[in-house]
């Protein structure tokens, strides 16, 4: 029941009140004496050289769609994982299928050099 | 009035909120947070629901892997100026849209009218339902066929995107 | 456990081949110096359609009642495997010439294949909606296979994003059916309702529609099917011809296994005169503004896109019927269709030229002097699609009509009828400019090479299919 999830809603909200309460006070306590300096991009010291809007390439979504796929496929394994006693030996063989099918997909990602940065 | 039925509505306002907030930001760096709000107010339905598995996979995969795709598109496309993408909808489309949505929510406002008993509470057996125990038992026994099947569509997307995004599969191999 | 080996094959095989075997041997080897992957390919979906051609009479269901095996599955199975097939052949060339042929291409066509059985072999929601999306996805990916031209790119995005909103109705409408019956399963689902134990009949009734919604969308009818023209002028035209052949017989194959289910479903809520008289209402709207469209096109290509929605309707009155006639009346078109549309889309393709012209109705002027064999086989195929007998579609059309009749629908055969003929007008007028006018100086050599053993599959079985219009419903054996 519910009931659980009590002690996670107290985290939550502890960590929702600390969160704001500490930029609320900020914003409240703290002296605004703007520069030209202050508002400048923070770059570790370094003086900005140019917009950091940069279009950036595909790669990055590429690393991130495989991501996801097999984010996926590790989501299908915990439920396995929670049963795996009471599934046995046939619960192992359905989730190598699935696995062998996956890890094919993986051999051919490296293999074409899709997780290749170049 | 239980404790559900409050945490209920409460996560469900904050739902149809953030999602409200998404489509009319005209920041996509605000919409793609909206949207992050919502996936985890939708978590939380869940939750009330007893679907702890669903909910957790909700937060993880949703708010977790495909916000990062949505961030990743919005760096690809590179907008400049923000405000560019935020193209504000016509009083036809908007007229059109919001009586789209208005037929279809007195839809299910009549079904829920017409339903015979209460919608206000769980079946009988949904806590037993939702425990990750309860879907990993049909899913390897019942479901089994489908789940097989989904690791051919995965691989296919898999697949597409390497066609779609890899620059030059000519140089690969 | 009752587990039916030998009728579960094809899906078994097409499985392993595609996903275990085809991957790994891609894995090695390079995405365009190979002719490996391509015969292997071919071979997996010949080994498929032969099995499944074996399976016909093998009728039962496998994997916990999640799918049937043999029968009308079976049938569709052998039209997906052979469509496949041919549009395999056909592509080889063609992708070579744009310079655009990878393995992967390859791989993307048996997957959606694969799909495409997954799709008729359901007999559980869950099933039918891997199905859907496997196909689908596939689709995305192949229409936008020639990823440097904008007008593939724009034909893949527009049918993604038109495809997954359609994924959003189905699987909604997937969801409330199982709120109102707590089933997935088509024959329990049927049970509770004929039992009249479903609970909310609102939502029964809504979840049917968003369910006819979403698959209306997959088949393009009206008022779903503005993606159509411009996704399948886009695509590659090997791509087109498949895709709007066996891709919408495949929705076909759903729509008839599902309607099996809503049919009875809405007649507890005494709906199902409504449902009918709504389906009819889209058929008849579908082939009216397919065909009338159609007219007004001067792309071949986009001039087919609109007689594939006219033919969507077509076919959608034999599931209007809702009889077993009906039913085969919608199955033996499928194969119609599949063989005289593919037909076209292929010599389209062939003498599509590499920049992409030389598909305007203008540029087929005097074809038969240059190519009289695609000339004369463009005819036989636009004889067909036209329901000239004694052509495949001739026979098609009376089936569906004859079914539509039976069952009181009368006016839905007349509008049949007459959309029919508005549709000779501009597939009659594409043959008259082939045969009686000035040839066209810019017309390209075209060699035919593989596809031509397409194309001439493809014109023996619109010619047999209408002589002997029982091969399809007599491989059922009755």
């Amino acid at each position: 029941m519910l009931g659980a999830y009590v002690p996670l809603i107290v985290m939550i909200l502890i960590g929702v009140i600390f969160g704001v309460s500490n930029i609320v006070l900020a914003e409240w306590l703290g002296p605004r004496r703007s520069t030209r300096a202050k508002l400048s991009t923070y770059e570790s010291g370094m003086e900005p050289v140019k917009s950091a809007r940069e279009r950036f390439t595909v790669k990055f979504y590429l690393v991130a769609m495989m991501f996801i796929l097999f984010d996926i496929e590790i989501i299908f394994m915990y439920p396995w994982a929670v049963q795996f006693r009471e599934l046995g030996m046939y619960g192992f063989t359905a989730m190598i299928l699935f696995m062998v099918l996956l890890f094919a997909g993986y051999l051919y990602v490296v293999k074409k050099g899709a997780l290749k940065w170049d | 009035m239980n404790i559900q039925v409050i945490l209920f509505s409460v996560f469900a306002i904050g739902a149809v909120a953030s999602a409200i907030a998404t489509i009319s930001s005209r920041n996509p760096v605000a919409s793609a947070m909206s949207l992050v709000a919502h996936f985890f107010m939708l978590a939380g339905l869940y939750l009330t629901l007893e679907a702890q598995f669903v909910a957790a996979v909700q937060v993880l995969v949703y708010a977790g892997a495909i916000m990062v795709l949505v961030v990743f598109v919005i760096l690809l496309l590179n907008l400049g100026k923000e405000q560019q993408l935020a193209e504000r909808g016509s009083v036809i489309r908007l007229t059109l849209g919001s009586f789209t949505a208005g037929l279809f929510a007195l839809v299910i406002i009549l079904a829920l009218v017409a339903s015979p008993t209460g919608l206000n509470h769980l079946a009988m057996n949904a806590v037993d339902i939702g425990t990750t125990e309860a879907i990993g038992q049909s899913l390897f026994t019942q479901y089994l066929f489908p789940f097989e099947s989904v690791s051919l569509l995965l691989l296919a997307a898999l697949i597409g995107a390497v066609i779609l995004a890899k620059r030059s599969m000519k140089e690969g191999a | 456990m009752n587990f039916d080996i030998l009728g579960s094959l094809p899906l078994i095989v097409i499985w392993l081949a595609l996903g275990v075997v085809g991957i790994i041997i891609q894995a090695f080897v390079r995405s365009d110096s190979t002719r490996l992957v391509y015969g292997y390919y071919i071979g997996t979906l010949v080994t498929t359609g032969l099995l499944a051609a074996a399976t016909i009479s093998n009728q039962g269901t496998a994997f916990g009642g999640m799918v049937t095996l043999g029968g009308w599955a079976a049938v569709f199975d052998l039209l997906f495997c052979g469509a496949g097939v041919m549009a395999m052949l056909a592509a080889q060339a063609y992708l070579g010439r744009f310079n655009s042929e990878l393995d992967e291409f390859y791989t993307m066509l048996v997957s959606s294949v694969a799909g495409m059985m997954l799709m008729a072999h359901a007999r559980n929601l869950v099933v039918l909606f891997v199905g859907i999306e496997l196909m689908s996805i596939s689709f995305y990916i192949m229409a936008g296979f020639f990823r440097s031209r904008d007008k593939s790119l724009e034909s893949a995005m527009k049918y993604f994003l038109l495809g997954a909103f359609a994924t959003g109705f189905l699987v909604y409408g997937m969801a409330l059916l199982y709120g109102a019956t707590g089933t997935l399963d088509y024959s329990v689902m049927l049970k509770v309702i004929a039992a009249g134990t479903a609970r909310f009949p609102v939502l029964l009734a809504l979840g049917a529609v968003l369910l006819t919604i979403g698959l209306s969308f997959k088949i393009a009818a009206f008022p779903f099917h503005q993606w159509a023209p411009d996704v399948y002028e886009g695509a590659p035209t090997v791509v087109t011809a498949f895709m709007s052949t066996a891709g919408k017989a495949a929705a076909f194959s759903a729509f008839l296994a599902v309607f099996g289910v809503i049919m009875p479903m809405v007649k507890v809520a005494s709906m199902t005169p409504t449902l009918q008289l709504v389906l009819a209402v889209i058929s008849a709207a579908t082939m009216l503004i397919g065909n009338i469209t159609a007219v007004a096109q001067t792309n071949v290509k986009r001039m087919l896109a609109y007689s594939s929605v006219a033919h969507a309707g077509y076919m959608l009155m034999g599931i209007v019927a809702g009889t077993t006639f009906g039913q085969s009346a919608v199955v033996y078109y499928a194969f119609a269709y599949t063989f005289m549309q593919l037909g076209a889309f292929i010599i389209v393709g062939l003498l599509e030229r590499e920049d992409e012209t030389s598909l305007m109705i203008s540029d087929y002027s005097g074809l038969y002097r240059k190519h009289g064999v695609f000339a004369a086989m463009m005819a036989v195929f636009m004889f067909s699609l036209a329901g000239i007998p004694p052509f495949a579609g001739f026979f098609g059309k009376y089936m569906l009509f004859y079914a539509a009749i039976e069952s009181g629908f009368t006016w839905l055969t007349i509008v049949a009828v007459a959309s029919s003929v508005i549709s000779v007008w501009f597939y009659l007028g594409l043959i008259v400019k082939m045969y009686f006018s000035e040839p066209n100086p810019e017309t390209h050599e075209a060699n035919a090479g593989l596809a031509g053993i397409s194309l001439a599959v493809c014109t023996v079985a619109v010619i047999l299919l209408g002589i002997m219009p029982r091969i399809i419903t007599g491989m059922l054996g009755n």
